[in-house]
């Protein structure tokens, strides 16, 4: 169709006083790609989760605008619809490319590493063109960019030069020729298009992944994720590689239930994905070495005694007097590597503001927990934390009041 | 003005259980279906929380889980001959309002009517004589048999996740079931709920009188279940707080539990809550319905023009809607014409307090937690010489133990003061009660019309009940509570209160929320005003659900019915929507 | 450490008690202002029953009630009675809120009395009630015994309770059944309620009984027959609960420093899915 005729005949409409909806101008710059290539890129767009974060509570898809927050202040993502003004719609398939792995964007402008660009660094060139195809073919929205909200000196993006020539080591998934083709094609998604380390690896001060002890456990905005690597009581030993699988096709599986920013994960992103590759990325998993095993102090017999009462007369009408849980419906507290995670970060918040499951194809119920945030208070989320993460075997460090107050605060200033 | 919005292809007046099972089915097969709520969107967190939803006080005392009055209710009165007047405080029976519908908050007791209840007229004719059924008692086969609704009772079940024993499999009967149910394919999804002390002392003593009790089928999951749509239900921890609360864990089937995270992720499925419908609109002829107007919450009135509509409200409204609506003939108890208001029933119902010497903890109990003597429902014994019809079940039902309202206290308990006090002191832990649960006959005069006087917030007239019991269900529940009376003599106790039934019909305590017929079904358009598949004689393109479309009402709750009814329905309604038209000829 | 740490309670009790409230009320047509203190929980540990100002009650009738409710259910060996769960609180709060406002309650004209079997039928609002039958009862008692029933001697209390019971005082337009009916009903209700409603003070209602509060989760416990289930009395406040402040929105939620148990629970957070009328969010996705 012939843009320009659109828009005169939208106008002449409009000036012949009739009510002409608003017409979406979309004018390609380029040929779209084969059908092929655009699914491929949808698939890796899924795997990359970037509808995530590039769409607004209550937004457009791909139009930005969601605030991301980071040790530095709120950046909020932008339009990567193919709007040609407000969106990448202008952007070439190199331009594209360069934002993937050197995080520098069309004008030459760095971009913040909350856009995890240090790992999609690894994926290949002809990955990245096909999630650009992807996008190509997705509804342009008209939506100028919000400017993040960074202190000085943060909000310097020359900053970032520095930050990258640290911490960015931009090159290309390179295999392992001495592990299996499913183990290094486990790899590349986690560390690529997956950019599971961007939460689950600890980061320091200026927010670099450490990459010599992966996905260990780190902050993932306000919460802590938990290690992924080997780990009796706090990782993933006790699991299975079809036990993984299951958890990110579906949400749960029998140890545990997606909780917090990754129960968006499985339901916007790795849900979709095929089962070898799910399979992959499991057996890279299980490679991983986990944190040197520490033991936490017994805590105090009278917080355990008062734990224990706030369990039954809270929690156990789901997670049931032994703390198994119902099977498919409510998660074990029991030997939860989540509740025995290094941080109790995650079962506070969780604790604090309820919890949903991800409703997945394949588990659509969605089943939720309240939030307790307005029925407990901090010295009792702290005595009851600490005796779940005591309790039937579990061993977890105490938490302190001082722990839930802090965290109830960050949550309730978080931006949405 | 109202404002007209675009069309549907079937509109749900009301979003509560055979909303949610409609509506699932008919996006199955492809329609746009639009449900309008009257209440508001409820969901499991955060309205029935644990730590929140257990409070007797908010939800059953001051009754805020259902429809208040000051909105919507109705006149009522004993007799043709009085004055109606306004239930301006809910009592009797307790309509819900909300996404749900009384499906949030029904106990979870969940029944099959007997085979010889579809065919009531011909089987006691047959059996007794036609002289055995008074001049008044308009009863009336209901147009299917209990054997064309058995798949569709299966089908509803299996949803639900019923908890429960089989009585009688392909004619076999079962040992630990019913043996008087008719006839099933297969046993329940889910084993029987846990006994509680209490039932386990009702058991062994209905045993001892000679009856057949078996634990009650029961919409509360034993284990955890996953329904044929994939929606996963928890497990029930006997709470106590069932009937007139929500579900905290998911163990009570309900629409929210069974089938909404499935219907609600569906492009072709919508809703709107504070949305009441106020009339069905139909074209000049009034021969098809062209879709309903409804009043959102700020009093704006809507035209939603559809293909179908279908009435999902609770029993009442469907008729009231039907008769303010001016669609199909009115009902005349004068010259006994007219089909919509006729035919209206109810339960009647008594108890027997037993307290026991056993501590039996009551708090600990579920909605349909019970053991049922069902020897005396229905036609499952010779009423020859009895001087009535039909029948009931007797049952221990544990629901829970609720300090202010579940207090089962011995004959001569003082009122109040010291008296009072030391009785619930020393009973409160030891006492129960038998439930008596009969099946009321339709009558001439019981039945529905719109009031004259009084009018609801939208300015229409109230609907009117007129209803009594008769002689028929005040023998009948005497007979049961006498045998119940037995049975409670036949547990170790320290005192039993017998209440039978007495005096004319009150709405003041709260009874059954099973009120039925107004729209009845059947093969006659004279006596019916749905045709076997629930469709309108008049109005092929209307449709109605519920307990509504009962000609009378069996000594049973009726939800399993309503839902197998609804599911029965859907079927007829997917070949209606490929060929448009009365699906019955007449 | 109580549920709400005690020390934390404490302080802020102590402000609350420092800053008055004041409270219309639109009773039959006169507004009533009353300034109040709401002093729940200042200064009062859990044996010594901190008072609480009245929010509906004028003090004369406040006296009239709680003389009632101490016939009604009176302190005996078996424990504490309907005054000392704080009963009078309870009823107050309600009347004050949308149980005593009729709020949800269908209340169009024309009234007429019908046939037991019909119902109430009478146009007061439950507040309405007990503002008119108090006053004369009291006018009663007077006429009887010289003084207004909060005065009279217990067995004189009983005597007019049971005539009120039966029907035999004429209160005007108030069957007299109906107001005692009333009294009795919100007597029980606020004896044996959840604490959070002001009444069943110290669990003392529940405590009578032996039922041990709103848990979730019988499943162990429920087949050990005739065993007695011993664990702390609890309320939807918790082990401690205080008595929270009713609002006089329609909708008779709870507001304030102390009612967040009995609000609904925040909605969960992750859920971005859904719109909260079940509307989806899903990414509409694209080709």
């Amino acid at each position: 169709m012939n843009a320009k005729l659109l828009i005169a005949g939208a106008l002449a409409l409009a000036s012949a006083g009739v009510a002409v909806a608003a017409v979406q101008v979309y004018a390609p710059t380029r040929a779209r790609q084969p059908w092929a290539t655009v699914q491929q890129g949808k698939y890796l767009a899924r795997a990359g989760d970037c509808e995530s974060c590039h769409t607004a509570e209550g937004g457009k898809p791909y139009a930005g605008g969601r605030p991301v927050p980071t040790p530095f202040g709120i950046v909020y993502s932008v339009n990567i619809t193919p709007d040609p003004d407000t969106g990448i719609g202008a952007w070439s398939e190199e331009d594209f490319y360069r934002a993937m792995h050197d995080g520098i964007d069309q004008q030459g402008k760095r971009l913040y590493p909350a856009f995890p660009y240090p790992w999609y660094t690894h994926m290949t060139h002809g990955d990245v063109d096909a999630i650009k195809a992807y996008l190509d073919t997705v509804k342009p929205v008209r939506q100028v960019d919000r400017k993040p909200k960074l202190g000085w000196p943060f909000s310097m993006r020359s900053m970032l030069a520095v930050w990258d020539k640290l911490y960015l080591d931009a090159k290309r998934f390179q295999p392992d020729p001495a592990r299996s083709a499913q183990w290094n094609r486990g790899k590349y998604l986690v560390d690529g298009a997956g950019h599971c380390g961007a939460c689950h690896s600890a980061k320091n001060m200026l927010g670099h992944a450490d990459t010599s002890h992966p996905m260990q456990g780190g902050m993932a905005e306000h919460v802590f994720a938990p290690n992924l690597g080997a780990g009796e009581r706090d990782g993933l030993s006790g699991w299975t590689r079809d036990d993984i699988v299951q958890y990110l096709a579906t949400g749960s599986n029998r140890y545990a239930t997606a909780a917090g920013p990754m129960a968006e994960v499985v339901q916007a992103s790795t849900q979709y994905l095929k089962q070898r590759d799910l399979a992959a990325m499991a057996t890279y998993l299980k490679s991983l070495e986990g944190p040197k095993p520490e033991t936490p102090d017994t805590p105090n017999k009278d917080t355990l005694r008062a734990g224990a009462a706030l369990y039954v007369d809270d929690c156990a009408g789901c997670h049931m007097n032994n703390g198994a849980g119902i099977a498919n419906a409510f998660p074990p507290l029991r030997a939860s590597s989540a509740v025995q995670a290094a941080k109790p970060d995650l079962l506070i918040a969780v604790i604090l503001q309820g919890a949903r499951s991800p409703a997945t194809s394949a588990k659509p119920t969605g089943l939720m927990m309240p939030a307790f945030d307005n029925k407990l208070d901090d010295a009792e989320v702290a005595t009851l934390t600490t005796y779940i993460r005591n309790a039937w075997g579990n061993r977890g460090g105490d938490v302190s009041k001082g722990d839930v107050a802090k965290l109830r605060n960050t949550l309730a200033s978080a931006p949405r | 003005m109202a404002k007209k919005l675009p069309e549907v292809d079937v509109v749900l007046v009301g979003f509560g259980w055979t909303a949610s099972v409609i509506a699932q089915e008919l996006t199955e097969a492809g329609a746009n279906v639009l449900a309008l709520e009257r209440g508001s969107w409820r969901d499991t967190v955060p309205d029935f929380s644990v730590t929140h939803i257990q409070d007797e006080l908010r939800y059953a005392v001051r009754k805020e889980i259902f429809e208040q009055t000051r909105r919507q209710t109705l006149t009522f009165r004993d007799k043709p001959d009085q004055t109606a007047l306004p239930m301006r405080e809910l009592g009797s029976f307790l309509p819900a309002s909300g996404v749900g519908g009384a499906g949030v908050h029904w106990n979870g007791q969940n029944w099959r009517f007997l085979p010889t209840d579809f065919l009531l007229r011909t089987h006691n004719e047959q059996r007794y004589g036609k002289k055995a059924i008074p001049d008044d008692m308009t009863i009336q086969d209901w147009g299917i048999s209990y054997e064309q609704l058995e798949p569709y009772y299966d089908k509803w079940e299996y949803l639900c996740g019923i908890s429960g024993k089989a009585g009688n499999i392909g004619g076999k009967i079962q040992p630990g079931g019913n043996p008087f149910e008719g006839a099933r394919r297969r046993e329940y999804p889910l084993p029987p709920l846990k006994r509680s002390a209490a039932t386990v002392l009702f058991d062994k003593a209905a045993r001892e009188v000679g009856l057949h009790p078996f634990p009650a089928p029961a919409a509360n999951t034993s284990k955890p279940y996953l329904n044929p749509l994939g929606v996963q239900m928890g497990q029930c921890t006997y709470c106590g707080y069932c009937e007139w609360f929500g579900c905290a864990n998911y163990s009570k089937a309900s629409p929210q539990s069974t089938i909404l995270p499935v219907l609600l992720k569906k492009d072709n499925f919508s809703f709107r809550t504070h949305s009441s419908v106020v009339r069905i609109l139909t074209d000049s002829n009034g021969k098809r319905a062209t879709g309903v107007v409804y009043v959102d919450q700020n009093g704006r009135e809507y035209i939603q023009p559809a293909q179908m509509v279908v009435l999902c409200a609770f029993a009442h409204h469907n008729v009231h809607l039907l008769l303010v609506s001016k669609i199909g003939v009115p009902y005349d108890p004068q010259t006994g014409t007219g089909v919509v208001g006729r035919n209206y029933a109810y339960q009647v119902s008594s108890s027997v307090n037993v307290t026991c010497k056993e501590r039996l903890n009551p708090f600990m109990g579920a909605g349909a937690l019970g053991q049922v003597a069902d020897d005396f429902n229905g036609d499952n014994f010779d009423h020859t010489g009895k001087g009535f019809l039909g029948g009931g079940y007797i049952a221990l039902w544990n629901t829970g133990g609720r300090p202010i309202l579940q207090e089962y206290l011995p004959k001569g308990t003082p009122k109040w003061g010291a008296g009072w006090k030391k009785a619930l002191h020393e009973d409160y832990l030891y006492s129960t009660h038998m439930q008596c649960h009969g099946g009321v006959m339709s009558y001439r005069d019981n039945y529905l019309d719109l009031d004259p006087t009084y009018k609801d917030a939208y300015g229409n007239p109230l609907l009117r009940l007129t209803f009594d019991f008769h002689h028929n269900e005040n023998a009948m529940s005497k007979f049961l509570t006498d045998r119940a009376t037995e049975i409670a003599k036949a547990i170790p106790n320290r005192g039993i209160n017998s209440k039978p039934r007495k005096g004319d019909y009150s709405i003041v305590p709260y009874q059954t929320t099973h009120n039925t017929g107004g729209a009845a079904m059947g093969t006659d358009p004279r006596t019916s005003f749905v045709n076997p598949f629930l469709q309108s004689w008049d109005v092929p393109n209307l449709w109605v659900m519920g307990s509504t479309v009962f000609p009378q009402n069996a000594g049973y709750n009726p939800t399993g019915t309503v839902g197998a009814l609804a599911f029965w329905a859907a079927d007829a309604m997917k070949r209606y929507i490929k060929n448009p038209q009365p699906l019955v000829q007449t | 450490m109580d549920k709400r740490g005690h020390t934390d309670g404490e302080i802020r009790a102590a402000q609350d008690c420092a800053s008055p409230s004041r409270r219309s009320f639109l009773v039959g047509g006169a507004v009533v202002v009353s300034s109040s203190f709401l002093l729940a929980g200042c200064g009062g540990s859990e044996s010594m029953r901190a008072p609480v100002a009245p929010r509906f009650f004028e003090n004369d009738e406040r006296n009239f009630v709680r003389a009632a409710i101490d016939r009604l259910i009176p302190k005996d060996a078996l424990g504490a009675g309907a005054v000392e769960a704080g009963v009078d609180d309870f009823i107050d709060a309600q009347l004050a809120g949308p149980f005593g406002q009729a709020a949800g309650i269908y209340m169009r004209g024309p009234f007429r009395l019908g046939a037991t079997e019909q119902g109430y039928q009478l146009p007061f609002t439950p507040a309405q009630v007990y503002r008119l039958a108090i006053q004369r009862v009291n006018e009663y008692c007077r006429k009887q015994f010289g003084n207004a029933f909060a005065q009279l001697k217990p067995d004189q209390q009983d005597t007019i309770l049971h005539a009120l019971e039966d029907g035999k005082i004429d209160l005007g337009e108030i069957p007299s059944a109906n107001f005692f009916n009333l009294l009795w009903g919100n007597t029980k209700e606020g004896f044996l309620a959840d604490p959070v409603y002001g009444g069943n003070r110290d669990f003392a209602g529940w405590k009578l009984i032996g039922y041990p509060g709103p848990r979730y989760n019988y499943t162990d416990d429920i087949e050990r027959y005739g065993k007695p289930y011993d664990a702390p009395f609890v309320s939807l406040g918790g082990a401690s609960p205080v008595m929270c402040r009713l609002s006089d929105s329609p909708t008779g939620r709870f507001h304030g420093p102390g009612c967040e148990y009995a609000q609904l629970p925040a909605k969960v957070h992750y859920d971005a899915l859904s719109n909260k009328d079940g509307s989806r969010k899903w990414p509409a996705g694209n080709l």
